[in-house]
């Protein structure tokens, strides 16, 4: 389960980090029309109930569906395809702001110095480079703690030997409380924050490392 | 003649049956079918009652072990269950809503239905009783007598086989539910019994969601399902169906039929008859008899053509 949880979470993170920096420097550094009305967007994606993110991508993965061919539902790549789409809207947003808030001196610096764009980007992002971190532990702190669409499209799947395929902390979670396991459930919810503080204290550890390199 | 073309089929799909089973016992051999299953994964979409008993937990490490293969099971209510191996999400569905199956099996969706097991379902409440139906041996009885109490009861409303035995007990006893007293949850068994628990109200469980959580909850049993010489009508018996795979070309036909030739095998039947919890017998099995309850439907059109047999 914790395996489980990590990997689908992990995994959607890295790949919603991968796509929204490039998208979150691309929209800091350059003005466009309708600028204002893509940011409108990923600010409403932020609050997407995370239930209907699970319905839409069951409708996509199931055999009826445009994937079905793919096979993909019940299964730990549907998971991570939720929580991606449920993670991206904050990084994006959050990164997005660390950028924009980079203060301007830093730019023109920069670029009086010969900085060409790259160097110029580079040299923001280094400085944004904490609230980056921030969007990411955002992002991954909505992914892990996801119930509603993991619930849906991965089926909340065990073994007979016990091992975990499909199912997460959360997912436990919701299944002991049905059961009115509650003591279990409680175990299993220390064990989902211990991991999540976890997680978190890490990232901000490596974000101080990276400051005194 | 539709009656001999049914009987046709019914025919031909008990020898798939039968020679799967007989495969079972053999030691999983596959010349016997042609079928190589190794190595595949079975999806079964099922009801919360048969996943949150351990049941499947407890039995399907025989069938892993002997087919070398993976079984995902799927918690899902009978509702959802259906839709998912109507929408072609899983191979072989095992669910307890008669009406649903049947209506399933009609369609096309499933093909070689097979009873499985059944146990019963109960009327429990707070042992205060406040309508008073303890001991009432009539179900519609009980439940006009709580609705004319205006007791608080407490409904699954989550289109589970549960859901639709207890909306059809409503109806034999001629009773629109209705009013505060009445609540839906939308939630499983476990859920619906710690709700009625936390509010004194009365509620509809089968027998063995029950007795699994018997220990935790202040409740108790007040009409008895037919398990304990209560009306027939509270019968809860579970059928299990392939996925038809000329609807759904993905579905993994062969292993379903192991599968379904496995768990009606008098060997799993028996495990199923031994599992316990709580000291009590949970499921009572049925599909091994002298002459097996086996359904099949054609569906609309078919032209009966036996050389696709």
């Amino acid at each position: 389960m914790i395996y489980v949880s990590l990997y689908v979470s992990l995994t959607a993170v890295a790949l919603s980090t991968l796509f929204s920096i490039p998208i979150a420097v691309v929209m800091g550094f350059s003005d466009f029309p309708g600028k204002q009305f893509v940011k409108s967007v990923i600010n409403t994606g932020m609050g997407f109930p995370s239930v209907v993110v699970g319905l839409l991508v069951l409708f996509a993965v199931s055999n009826q569906g445009p994937l079905g061919a793919l096979e993909l539902v019940f299964t730990k790549q549907a998971m991570i395809m939720s929580q991606f789409v449920l993670a991206t809207p904050p990084i994006t947003a959050i990164s997005l702001a660390a950028i924009s808030g980079v203060d301007g001196n830093v730019r023109d610096a920069a670029r009086v110095l010969g900085g060409t764009r790259v160097d110029v980007a580079l040299v923001v992002l280094k400085e944004a480079r904490y609230g980056i971190a921030t969007a990411i532990l955002a992002g991954f702190g909505r992914a892990i703690s996801e119930v509603g669409s993991v619930l849906i499209v991965g089926g909340n799947i065990t073994g007979a030997d016990g091992i975990s395929k499909t199912r997460t902390l959360t997912t436990a979670i919701q299944l002991e409380a049905r059961q009115g396991q509650y003591g279990t459930a409680m175990i299993l919810g220390a064990v989902l924050v211990a991991l999540v503080l976890t997680v978190n204290a890490v990232v901000i550890r490596l974000g101080d490392q990276g400051v005194h390199r | 003649m539709p009656i001999h073309r049914r009987r046709f089929v019914a025919a031909l799909g008990a020898g798939a049956v039968a020679s799967t089973a007989g495969c079972a016992q053999f030691g999983g051999s596959q010349e016997e079918t042609g079928a190589a299953v190794a190595g595949e994964t079975l999806t079964l979409t099922t009801t919360t009652s048969t996943y949150d008993t351990g049941l499947l937990d407890e039995i399907h490490a025989d069938f892993e072990e002997m087919y070398g293969v993976t079984v995902d099971a799927v918690a899902q209510g009978t509702g959802a269950a259906l839709e998912s191996a109507r929408n072609g999400d899983s191979d072989v569905v095992m669910v307890h809503a008669r009406g649903l199956e049947d209506e399933f099996m009609r369609n096309g969706y499933g093909i070689n239905r097979r009873d499985l097991m059944f146990n019963d379902f109960v009327i429990v409440g707070p042992e205060s009783d406040p309508a008073g139906i303890q001991g009432m041996e009539s179900a519609t009885e009980a439940l006009t007598t709580i609705a004319d109490a205006e007791a608080p009861f407490v409904s699954r409303g989550d289109n589970s086989g549960t859901h639709t035995k207890e909306l059809n007990l409503w109806e034999a006893a001629g009773t629109e539910p209705g009013g505060d007293w009445y609540q839906e949850i939308g939630a499983g068994m476990g859920e619906a019994l710690n709700n009625a628990n936390q509010q004194g109200a009365y509620t509809l469980s089968d027998r063995g969601t029950f007795i699994s959580q018997r220990s935790e909850v202040d409740l108790t049993i007040l009409v008895q399902g037919p398990i304990e010489d209560g009306p027939e009508i509270l019968a809860n018996p579970y059928g299990i169906m392939a996925v038809n795979p000329g609807v759904h070309d993905n579905a993994n036909y062969d292993l379903a039929m192991a599968y379904i030739g496995w768990i009606t095998s008098p060997g799993t039947q028996d495990a199923i008859s031994d599992y316990q919890m709580n000291g009590e017998q949970l499921f009572f099995p049925r599909a091994v008899s002298e002459d097996p309850d086996f359904q099949q439907y054609v569906p609309e059109g078919w032209s009966g053509n036996s050389t696709d047999g």
